[in-house]
C-alpha cells in the first residue's frame, strides 16, 4: 500500500491547495462580513462623532480642530447637569418599576388560567406598538385640557382642579415615567415568564413540602434561579432607557424649560435643533463613560450569578 | 410514626377521571408500593396524599386526622421525587439544611442531622458540592438525605430509581429495602417497574385506569391474582394466556382451544360448575410449565412447536405456539432443543389461574 501510494503521488502533480482551505484564510473570509457591517454602521460613526466632537463643526460651517473645548463647555452647562441627573433618576426609576411589576406579571402569567395564551399576547401590546403612536395617545391622557386622567379624578372626586401634568417640571419626569414603565413592563413580564418557565414546579413542591411558606418559596427557590436571567433584562433595559429618546421627544420634548432632558434629546437638540453639531457630539459621546461602567458592572455581576 | 388511611379518593383534571374511588389503610412502618401502568393514577394519588394535588372528593387521613384541607408543609411528610428535584443553587448540605432551617431547628441540631443522614447514605464527601457536580446516583442519596433528615412522619417516594442505569437501580434498591429496616418509617412508593414493588413492598397496590385492582403482598399478587390484569402485570416473564373454551363431560372439566385440550383440576372445577360452554382466559407462568415426562398426565399435557428458543444461562425461555395460543416456558438450562423442533409441554395444575372472558375477574 504505501509503495503505491509513493508511486501515485510521483505520478500525479500535487494539487495546488485553495485558499479557502488554509483555515486562516477561510476565517478571515467568513468575518468579513460582519466586520464589514460592524465597522460601516458602528465604528466609523462612533469615531467620526469622536472626531466631530473635537472641533467646532455647526450646520454649514465646517469648524476646525478645538481639542476638549466642547466637553469643557458642556461641564459648566446646567441644562447638562440637569440633563445628566434626569437621565440617571429616570432610568434608575423606571428600572425599578419596571421590575417589580414585570415579575409580579409574569408570576401571575406563569400560573394555569383560562385564556393564559390570550392574555400573555396582549401583555405585549405596549410593547409592540411603535412607541411614538403609543406616546402621542399617551400625551393626549396628559393634556391640560382634554386630559382623561385628570377628568376621571375629577369625577371620582379625587381633585378640584386640573392637573397641568406636562406643564409642572416635577409632573412632567413623573409623566414620562409613567409612559416608560408602562412600555417597558411587557418586555420584563416576558422574558421573566421564559426565565420562570424554566424553573422546574417540582423545586417548588419540594420546598413547599420541606416547609417553605409562599413568599420563601419565592425567596430561596424562585429568585435565586431566577437572577441570571434578571440580571440580564436589566441589563438590556437599562442600555435602553439610558439611551431613550423617542418618548422624552414625543412628550415633552425636553421641556418644560428643559426639566425633562436626557442625553438624548439633549444632544438632539443642540446638535440638530440649534445647529451646533459638535456640541451635540461631545453630549451623546458624554453618555458613553457612564453607560460603559454600567454595563461593565452589570456584566461583571452577571457571570458571578452564573458561575454560582 | 404514622398511620396513612384513604377513602374513596376520587380525582378528576377536567374531565378525565383519574382515581377512582380508593381504598387503602397504610399500617405504621409499612411500605406500601403504588403500581401500574402510566397513567393509571399512582402518581396523581401519591401527589394528593402529598397535598401536591387537591381531592376532588373522598378522605386522605394521617394519624387519623383528615389532612384534605392541609397544606403540604404542615403535613409532616417528606418526598422524593423523580427528578431528584435538588435546589441547583444550594449545596448538597444547603439542600438537606433546608426543610430544617424552614422548620426553625437549632444551628447545631441541623448539623447533627445532616451527619447522621449522610453517614448513612456515605455523602460525607459530597456535602459542600453542588447538584451539578453529582453523578445520577449520588443526586439520588441526596434526595434521600433530604427526605431523612427531616425525620418525617412518612416518607412519599415518587418513581425514585427510574432515572438510574440498570445496575445502580438494583443497587439503590437493596440499599433503600435496608434503609427502611433501619428508619422504620411508614413509606409510599410509586414505580412502574414491577420488579421494585415485588422485591420493596410489604404491600403493594396494583392499579390500572385509576381503579385499584388489588391490594396484597407481593406472594400474595403473585400466586392468587385477583384478575387478568393482575395476573399479567405481576412476573417477569409474564403470565401466557390462551383464550379457551370450558367444556364438561363424564364428570370431567376441560379447557379446549385449537390444539389444546388441558383437564381442569378439581378445585378449578368446581368454581367453574355450570359454566358449561362458556369462553374464558386460561394462565399459566412460563415457570410452572415443564417439558412432559412419563409422570405427567396425558390430561394436562398439550404439544408445541418451538419458535424462539431464548438462551439465559441460568434457564432457556421458550417460545412455542400450540394451535392459535402462544406459551412461553421456562425450562432447565441442559435442554436441548432447535427452532420448529415439537415439544410436549405439561402443567402444574395446582398453578392454573381461570379468568373470565368478560369480566377477566379468576374464576
Amino acid at each position: 500500500m504505501a509503495v503505491t501510494a509513493v508511486a501515485g503521488a510521483e505520478a500525479r502533480p500535487i494539487p495546488r491547495p485553495r485558499r479557502l482551505e488554509d483555515e486562516r484564510w477561510l476565517a478571515l473570509a467568513l468575518l468579513m462580513p460582519t466586520a464589514i457591517l460592524l465597522g460601516l454602521f458602528i465604528a466609523y460613526p462612533f469615531f467620526e462623532g469622536v472626531l466631530l466632537s473635537l472641533t467646532s463643526q455647526r450646520v454649514g460651517v465646517p469648524g476646525e480642530f478645538v481639542g476638549l473645548k466642547n466637553f469643557v463647555k458642556i461641564w459648566n452647562d446646567s441644562i447638562f447637569r440637569t440633563t445628566v441627573w434626569n437621565t440617571f433618576w429616570y432610568t434608575g426609576v423606571t428600572t425599578v418599576f419596571k421590575l417589580a411589576l414585570g415579575l409580579w406579571l409574569a408570576m401571575l402569567l406563569n400560573r394555569h388560567f383560562k385564556g393564559k395564551a390570550l392574555v400573555r399576547a396582549f401583555i405585549l401590546l405596549p410593547f409592540i406598538i411603535p412607541t411614538v403612536l403609543s406616546t402621542f395617545a399617551w400625551k393626549w391622557m396628559f393634556d391640560p385640557t382634554f386630559s382623561v386622567i385628570n377628568w376621571t379624578l375629577y369625577q371620582l372626586g379625587f381633585i378640584t382642579q386640573r392637573i397641568n401634568w406636562l406643564g409642572d417640571p416635577d409632573l412632567a419626569m413623573t409623566s414620562i415615567i409613567i409612559v416608560n414603565i408602562w412600555r417597558g413592563v411587557p418586555f420584563f413580564a416576558i422574558s421573566l415568564l421564559a426565565g420562570l418557565q424554566t424553573i422546574s414546579p417540582e423545586l417548588n413542591e419540594a420546598a413547599a413540602i420541606d416547609g417553605a411558606r409562599p413568599w420563601n418559596r419565592f425567596w430561596y427557590v424562585t429568585w435565586p434561579l431566577l437572577l441570571p436571567v434578571t440580571m440580564v433584562v436589566m441589563l438590556f433595559s437599562v442600555i435602553q432607557t439610558f439611551a431613550d429618546f423617542q418618548l422624552v421627544y414625543v412628550m415633552t420634548g425636553g421641556g418644560p424649560a428643559n426639566a425633562t432632558h436626557l442625553f438624548a434629546t439633549y444632544a438632539y437638540q443642540l446638535g440638530i435643533g440649534t445647529g451646533l453639531l459638535s456640541e451635540g457630539a461631545a453630549i451623546s459621546l458624554a453618555m458613553f463613560p457612564f453607560l460603559f461602567i454600567i454595563v461593565v458592572v452589570q456584566l461583571l455581576y452577571i457571570r458571578r450569578v452564573e458561575t454560582r | 410514626m404514622a398511620e396513612v388511611t384513604v377513602r374513596k379518593l376520587n380525582k378528576k383534571f377536567d374531565l378525565t377521571h383519574v382515581v377512582k374511588d380508593v381504598d387503602l389503610q397504610i399500617h405504621d412502618k409499612e411500605f406500601v408500593v403504588f403500581v401500574g401502568p402510566s397513567g393509571c393514577g399512582k402518581t396523581t394519588t401519591l401527589r394528593m396524599i402529598a397535598g401536591l394535588e387537591a381531592v376532588t372528593s373522598g378522605e386522605i387521613l394521617i394519624d387519623n386526622t383528615i389532612v384534605n384541607e392541609v397544606p403540604p408543609m404542615d403535613r409532616d411528610i417528606a418526598m422524593v421525587f423523580q427528578n431528584y428535584a435538588l435546589y441547583p443553587h444550594m449545596s448538597v448540605a444547603g439542600n438537606m439544611a433546608f426543610g430544617l432551617k424552614m422548620r426553625k431547628f437549632e444551628k447545631a441540631e441541623i448539623e447533627k442531622r445532616i451527619k447522621r443522614a449522610a453517614d448513612i447514605l456515605g455523602i460525607g464527601e459530597l456535602l459542600h458540592r453542588k447538584p451539578r457536580q453529582l453523578s445520577g446516583g449520588q443526586r439520588q442519596r441526596v434526595a434521600l438525605g433530604r427526605a431523612i433528615v427531616r425525620d418525617p412522619k412518612v416518607f412519599l417516594f415518587d418513581e425514585p430509581l427510574s432515572n438510574l442505569d440498570a445496575k445502580l437501580r438494583v443497587q439503590m434498591r437493596v440499599e433503600l429495602k435496608k434503609l427502611h429496616e433501619r428508619l422504620a418509617v411508614t413509606s409510599i412508593y410509586v414505580t412502574h417497574d414491577q420488579v421494585e414493588a415485588m422485591t420493596l413492598g410489604d404491600r403493594v397496590v396494583v392499579m390500572k385506569d385509576g381503579w385499584v385492582q388489588q391490594v396484597g403482598e407481593p406472594l400474595e399478587l403473585y400466586n392468587t391474582p385477583a384478575n387478568r390484569f393482575v395476573a399479567g402485570f405481576i412476573g417477569s416473564p409474564a403470565m401466557n394466556f390462551a383464550d379457551v373454551t370450558l367444556s364438561g363431560g363424564d364428570g370431567k372439566l376441560w379447557a379446549e382451544a385449537p390444539g389444546l385440550k388441558i383437564g381442569l383440576p378439581a378445585p378449578i372445577a368446581q368454581r367453574v360448575n355450570g359454566r358449561n360452554g362458556a369462553k374464558a382466559t386460561m394462565g399459566i407462568r412460563p415457570e410452572d410449565l415443564h417439558i412432559a415426562g412419563p409422570a405427567d398426565p396425558g390430561e394436562l399435557c398439550f404439544d408445541v412447536e418451538v419458535e424462539v428458543v431464548e438462551q439465559l444461562g441460568s434457564e432457556i425461555l421458550l417460545d412455542t405456539r400450540a394451535g392459535n395460543s402462544t406459551f412461553v416456558a421456562s425450562v432447565e438450562p441442559t435442554l436441548r432443543t432447535k427452532v420448529h423442533d415439537r415439544l410436549k409441554l405439561a402443567i402444574n395444575p395446582n398453578r392454573l389461574h381461570l379468568f373470565d372472558a368478560q369480566t377477566e375477574a379468576v374464576i
